[in-house]
C-alpha cells in the first residue's frame, strides 16, 4: 500500500500546469527544429524562428506559450493499492486537483477559458472545472498527465462513425480531409491524436490519448499502425497549408495513432487536432 | 511581397496600398475583442445605439490575453481563431473599421466587405503570444470588464507584426500559399 498525500498533489498539479504553460518541453521542441530544417517556404521559416522565439520569451518570462493556456485536462492513472490522505480541507483527489490547477492558473498569471454555461456563457473566473479522466490501474502507481487543450484546435476536431467496409482507407481519407478542412484554423503545425475503434465516445477519447504520448513523433508498437502513422504524416504535409496556413510542407509535426476493439457492425473514427503548442506534462508519485 | 509601416487610425489609401503577403508593422492603438465582445457590440449595432469604441479608421485585434504580471500592461497575447467572428465582421467594416486581426481564414461575406468598404484581413503568428507580447506598450479595459478575458482593450501598440491574409482586391494568402505548396 503506497500512501499519497491530496496537499502533495494539490502542490504538484500547481506547478505541474504552470511549468506545462511556461516551456515548450525538449521532444516538441526538437520535432520543430527538424521540421524547421526541412521546410521550403519562406513564410514558413518564418514562423518556426516566431516559434522559437516565442518559446525562449515565455520560459524567461514566465509567460503563457499561447495566450490560450486552454481547458485544464488531467489523465490520471491511480493503483489500486493507492492509499490517499485527505488533508488540509482536502477531501477528495478531484479536490486537490482541482485547487492546485485553480491555484497554479491564478498564480501562474494564466487564462481563465471556461463559461459554466455552454448557451448562457459566464466566465467561471477560476478556470474550473478541471477535466479529468481517471483510469484504475493495479498496482501502487500514480501517475497524472496534463494537457493545456486550447479553444482552436479543439474546435477542428471531429468523430465519424464508418461502417466497417470503409476500411483504412476510409479513416485515412477522413482524417486528412479533417485536417484540410482546419486549413489555418487551428495553428499548424499541428499535432494530429487519431483513435479507431472503440465506440463512440472511446474513439474521442482515444484521440486524445494519442496526443498524450511520448516523445512527440513516437510511433505506435503496433508495426501497422506505425506505418499508418508514417502515411497519414506524409498525405498531410502535401496538403501544402504549411506553418500558420501560409504555404509550406510542414502542416503536422507528428501523427499518433491508437486503436482499440470495437463492435461487429462499428468502425468509429475520431480525429482530434493539437496546435503547434503541444503542452503535455506529466509526474508519478 | 513588400514591407510596409503604419499607423492607427488608416486613411483609405493606406489599405489600398496593402497587399496579401505583405508583413504589416503597425504603431499606434488597436481595440481588442472576440466572440462576446462582438456579440454585444452587433446587439448595440441593432438596436441603434452608440458603440462604445470609435471604430473609424481602426483595427479589431481578436485576442483574449492572460493576466498581466504586476509591471507588465499585458500577459500573453497571441491572435485567436477569427472565422467565429465572421457573421459581425461586415457590420463593423461597413461602420468604418479598416481592418482584423486574427488567425484562420474568413468567409466568403468577409472577403466581399473587404472589397466594398475598403479594409483588410491580417494575421498574426497563433501560438506566438509571448512574442507579440512584446510589442504592446499599455493596456487598458475600455468596455465590458465584466468579460474578464474577453473584455474590449485598447492597447497601444509598436511595430505590432502582422502579414496580410485578405486585401481589399480579393488577394488571399492562405490559398495562394496552399497552392503553391499542394502536391496532391
Amino acid at each position: 500500500m503506497k500512501n499519497i498525500r491530496l496537499s502533495e498533489v494539490r502542490n504538484k498539479i500547481k506547478g505541474l500546469v504552470q511549468k506545462a504553460n511556461f516551456e515548450l518541453q525538449e521532444d516538441v521542441l526538437k520535432v520543430i527544429k527538424d521540421m524547421e530544417q526541412r521546410e521550403e517556404s519562406p513564410a514558413g521559416k518564418a514562423v518556426f524562428k516566431q516559434i522559437k522565439d516565442n518559446a525562449q520569451i515565455a520560459q524567461d518570462e514566465k509567460l503563457g506559450l499561447c495566450q490560450d493556456t486552454g481547458l485544464a485536462v488531467f489523465f490520471v492513472e491511480l493503483g489500486e493499492d493507492v492509499k490517499l490522505q485527505k488533508e488540509e480541507g482536502l477531501n477528495s483527489l478531484r479536490e486537490a486537483i482541482t485547487e492546485g490547477m485553480k491555484e497554479g492558473y491564478e498564480e501562474g498569471y494564466l487564462r481563465k477559458s471556461v463559461v459554466e454555461d455552454p448557451l448562457r456563457r459566464k466566465n467561471t473566473g477560476d478556470n474550473t472545472p478541471a477535466y479529468i479522466h481517471w483510469e484504475l490501474v493495479p498496482g501502487d502507481t500514480f501517475k497524472v498527465t496534463f494537457i493545456a487543450k486550447g479553444g482552436g484546435a479543439e474546435n477542428m476536431s471531429a468523430v465519424n462513425m464508418f461502417a466497417p467496409a470503409a476500411g483504412t482507407e476510409g479513416v485515412e481519407d477522413f482524417v486528412v480531409n479533417t485536417v484540410d478542412q482546419a486549413g489555418s484554423n487551428p495553428c499548424p503545425p499541428i499535432v494530429v491524436g487519431v483513435g479507431v475503434g472503440g465506440n463512440f465516445e472511446y474513439s474521442a477519447l482515444l484521440a486524445k490519448k494519442a496526443l498524450l504520448r511520448r516523445p512527440l513523433g513516437t510511433h505506435n508498437s503496433d508495426p501497422f499502425y506505425a506505418d499508418m502513422e508514417k502515411r497519414l504524416l506524409e498525405k498531410i504535409n502535401k496538403l501544402g497549408i504549411g506553418p500558420q496556413g501560409m504555404g509550406g510542407q510542414c502542416t503536422s509535426l507528428a501523427v499518433h495513432v491508437e486503436s482499440y476493439p470495437c463492435h461487429i457492425a462499428s468502425m468509429p473514427a475520431a480525429v482530434n487536432i493539437q496546435c503547434h503548442s503541444h503542452r503535455v506534462l506529466s509526474f508519478e508519485m | 511581397m513588400a514591407e510596409h509601416k503604419i499607423e492607427t487610425p488608416v486613411s483609405d489609401e493606406v489599405i489600398e496600398k496593402l497587399k496579401a503577403g505583405d508583413r504589416v508593422y503597425i504603431s499606434g492603438y488597436l481595440y481588442t475583442g472576440r466572440d462576446s465582445a462582438h456579440k454585444k457590440l452587433i446587439e448595440l449595432v441593432k438596436e441603434g445605439k452608440n458603440l462604445p469604441i470609435e471604430i473609424q479608421g481602426q483595427f479589431i485585434y481578436y485576442v483574449g490575453p492572460t493576466p498581466a504580471r504586476p509591471g507588465k500592461p499585458i500577459g500573453s497575447a497571441g491572435p485567436t481563431t477569427s472565422y467565429r467572428m465572421d457573421s459581425f465582421a461586415p457590420t463593423l467594416h461597413k461602420l468604418g473599421l479598416k481592418g482584423t486581426i486574427g488567425k484562420g481564414s474568413r468567409s466568403e461575406e468577409v472577403k466581399e466587405a473587404l472589397k466594398k468598404y475598403k479594409a483588410v484581413y491580417l494575421a498574426a503568428v497563433g501560438g506566438a503570444g509571448a512574442l507579440i507580447s512584446q510589442s504592446i506598450e499599455e493596456a487598458e479595459v475600455v468596455a465590458y470588464p465584466e468579460l474578464g478575458p474577453e473584455a474590449i482593450r485598447k492597447v497601444k501598440v509598436k511595430d505590432f507584426p502582422c502579414i496580410v491574409i485578405n486585401d481589399m482586391y480579393g488577394g488571399d494568402l492562405y490559398q495562394e500559399g496552399k497552392r503553391k505548396y499542394r502536391r496532391v
